[in-house]
């Protein structure tokens, strides 16, 4: 119970203003974790993974990823911007790191470190991980919070599989935490902020596995930093004042967001799979015990990884291909060298570098008792005789048989479902008046009605 | 309470094959059993249904979930096996060189259903075909 409540902390919300009350979030959630109620989208927080897949899905962007108050930043002396290399890649060639970086101090922030500059003290760690490791493989990459939060809900079995690592993002945040107390900065002085390319990050950053949340004084959008910098950049009478930034991210820190970034540097027979649903045919397989000798797997619920996170707002296709050139000119930054002082806090960050045990969190159970759980089961499959199959939406649930779920586990009335209803008004059961009541409670009242302000009608966007 | 789940297996289809043990895990998670319970369940009747369309013609699957065990009766007209006893035993495979040079027929297959339930039982008639019966606890 404590880890469930533990992990109850969502990014993605519903601006209730905003929301239309359609069906596309809840067609393509990848838990089956939204249901539409009184116009309403509303997310089941035992299921959602905060993948983001309903964001990119919705007409009219209802669905927020809450973020802080970036003035929030000015409450600390010293002010850490902890930004990813995605950041970087989101501008156009024109735009030097260097240019970037001096904006990201121009809006206030005293110190800029890039995600990944923990990367090759991680993979060290990870790599001694993987050799001392004595379960089962393959081991899971436990990089993307979406994923784990997606084996910890629907593949339980597995959570044994994920490394016990900790992400980039904290051992960086410990590092530039540790060099700033090490100067003799008062820790209350000291406010980490992370910019997040995706919610479920923001979740994991806001409820670690590894310990209690706190080590980040906030969490800033990508796409929010991306506009006040750009808008920094192209004020031309007021140029952006440069410092002489010089990056010391090696190029396997540059590329380890991306596709393949993991898999190509732990040894063994690695795969990388990108894309939730790919994640979930794959893990099926997996938990079916079709794979075999396959020792270490890199999953990320994005297509083509973090270049495609929902706060990333650069076309992924273009993404990859600057953060590769980045990862050329690079090159020849080299671990240890005078210009990385993180590796100077190896010791320190090795020594941190572990997550505590990971919870299994299943999302799927029908009810405690195992007896009752066989009983509503058996009743959803014979529920599953009258119902059409279709998986047209029009009862709030995203398919027939997750309507069958919810009948059985008292959440819906099996009247919500159309096709029952002009059964029932045919056997003279359901009267058409109390038809209408149940779906204007599921639609709205007056949804029915003629409205030429609709998207795609007459009068859109007057 | 019971439920029956029942599924049809035709010989040869590979691109089918682990279709009804992923079903039958479905139904498994919804009633909250044990994961790595689940695991075993899976494991087992994948290898088996396997078998059927490796090496039989056509079959069919029963599956019986109580709440305290789930039975699955995988029931096949095939060649049988000659000689259970030896199939048992680890690394003791029938499979040509060919196949196993593919990475197939290592003679992993009974001893890994074995592994992976509680109680197992084989009958097989030569030339007719076999029933395999896998029982796992369930609690």
């Amino acid at each position: 119970m404590e880890a469930e409540k533990r992990y109850n902390y969502h990014a993605l919300k519903v601006a209730d203003n905003l929301c239309i009350g359609c069906t596309h979030c809840m067609q393509v959630c990848p838990t089956e974790a939204i249901r539409v109620r009184s116009k309403l989208a509303h997310i089941n927080g035992t299921r959602c993974v905060d993948c983001g897949a309903c964001v990119k899905a919705c007409p009219t962007s209802a669905i927020l990823i809450e973020h802080d108050d970036f003035n929030h930043i000015f409450k600390y002396e010293y002010r850490v911007a902890l930004v990813p290399a995605v950041f970087i890649g989101q501008f156009a060639d024109v735009y030097t790191t260097n240019q970037i970086y001096s904006a990201l101090y121009e809006l206030g922030f005293t110190n800029v470190c890039e995600v990944e500059h923990s990367v090759e003290i991680l993979n060290e760690f990870a790599i001694e991980y993987y050799q001392n490791y004595q379960g089962e493989k393959p081991l899971i990459s436990p990089y993307c919070p979406a994923i784990v939060r997606l084996i910890q809900g629907r593949f339980p079995a597995l959570v044994e599989n994920i490394m016990q690592v900790r992400p980039p993002v904290e051992l960086s945040a410990l590092y530039y935490q540790k060099k700033l107390l090490n100067k003799g900065i008062a820790p209350e002085q000291i406010g980490l902020f992370y910019v997040s390319p995706c919610a479920a990050k923001i979740a994991a950053v806001k409820n670690p596995i590894s310990e209690q949340p706190g080590l980040f004084q906030g969490v800033i959008n990508m796409d929010f930093l991306y506009n006040r910098v750009l808008r920094l950049l192209k004020n031309t009478t007021k140029p952006v004042e440069l410092r002489n930034y010089k990056s010391s991210l090696t190029a396997k820190g540059v590329l380890w967001a991306l596709t393949n970034g993991e898999s190509d540097n732990m040894p063994g027979r690695t795969l990388a799979i990108d894309g939730i649903h790919n994640v979930i045919d794959f893990l099926e397989l997996l938990e079916n015990g079709e794979i075999h000798d396959v020792d270490f797997l890199e999953l990320r619920a994005c297509d083509h990884s973090c270049a495609g996170g929902i706060l990333s707002h650069a076309n992924r296709f273009l993404l990859v291909e600057r953060m590769r050139k980045r990862a050329k000119r690079n090159a020849d930054i080299k671990q240890n060298s005078d210009i990385r002082d993180i590796d100077k806090y190896k010791e320190y960050l090795t020594e941190n570098g572990k997550t505590a045990e990971i919870p299994q969190l299943p999302m799927q159970n029908l009810d405690q008792d195992i007896s009752k759980a066989i009983a509503k089961l058996q009743r959803q499959r014979k529920l599953m005789c009258f119902l059409p199959g279709i998986d047209c939406a029009a009862c709030g649930a995203p398919t027939c048989s997750a309507f069958a779920r919810d009948v059985v586990t008292r959440k819906a009335d099996l009247s919500q479902c159309v096709f029952l209803q002009r059964m029932m008004e045919k056997h003279g059961k359901l009267s058409p008046e109390h038809a209408f009541k149940i779906n204007e409670k599921i639609w709205g009242i007056n949804r029915f009605e003629k409205d030429c302000y609709r998207k795609g009608a007459e009068n859109e966007n007057i | 309470m019971l439920i029956k789940l029942e599924y049809k297996i035709s010989g040869g289809d590979f691109t089918r094959a682990g279709h009804a043990s992923s079903e039958v895990k479905k139904n498994l998670k919804q009633l909250g059993v044990d994961p790595l319970i689940i695991r075993r369940v899976v494991v087992s009747m994948y290898e088996a249904e396997v078998n059927i369309v490796a090496h039989a013609y056509n079959g069919h699957i029963k599956v019986e979930i109580e709440s305290h065990r789930i039975r699955i009766v995988l029931a096949d007209k095939g060649p049988g096996i000659p000689d259970i006893e030896m199939a048992m035993r680890e690394g003791y495979t029938t499979a040509s060189q060919q196949v196993r040079e593919m990475g197939f027929g290592a003679g992993m297959g009974l001893p890994n259903i074995k592994k992976n339930s509680d109680i197992l039982n084989i009958t097989s008639i030569v030339n007719e075909g076999t029933t395999v019966e896998i029982i796992n606890n369930l609690q």
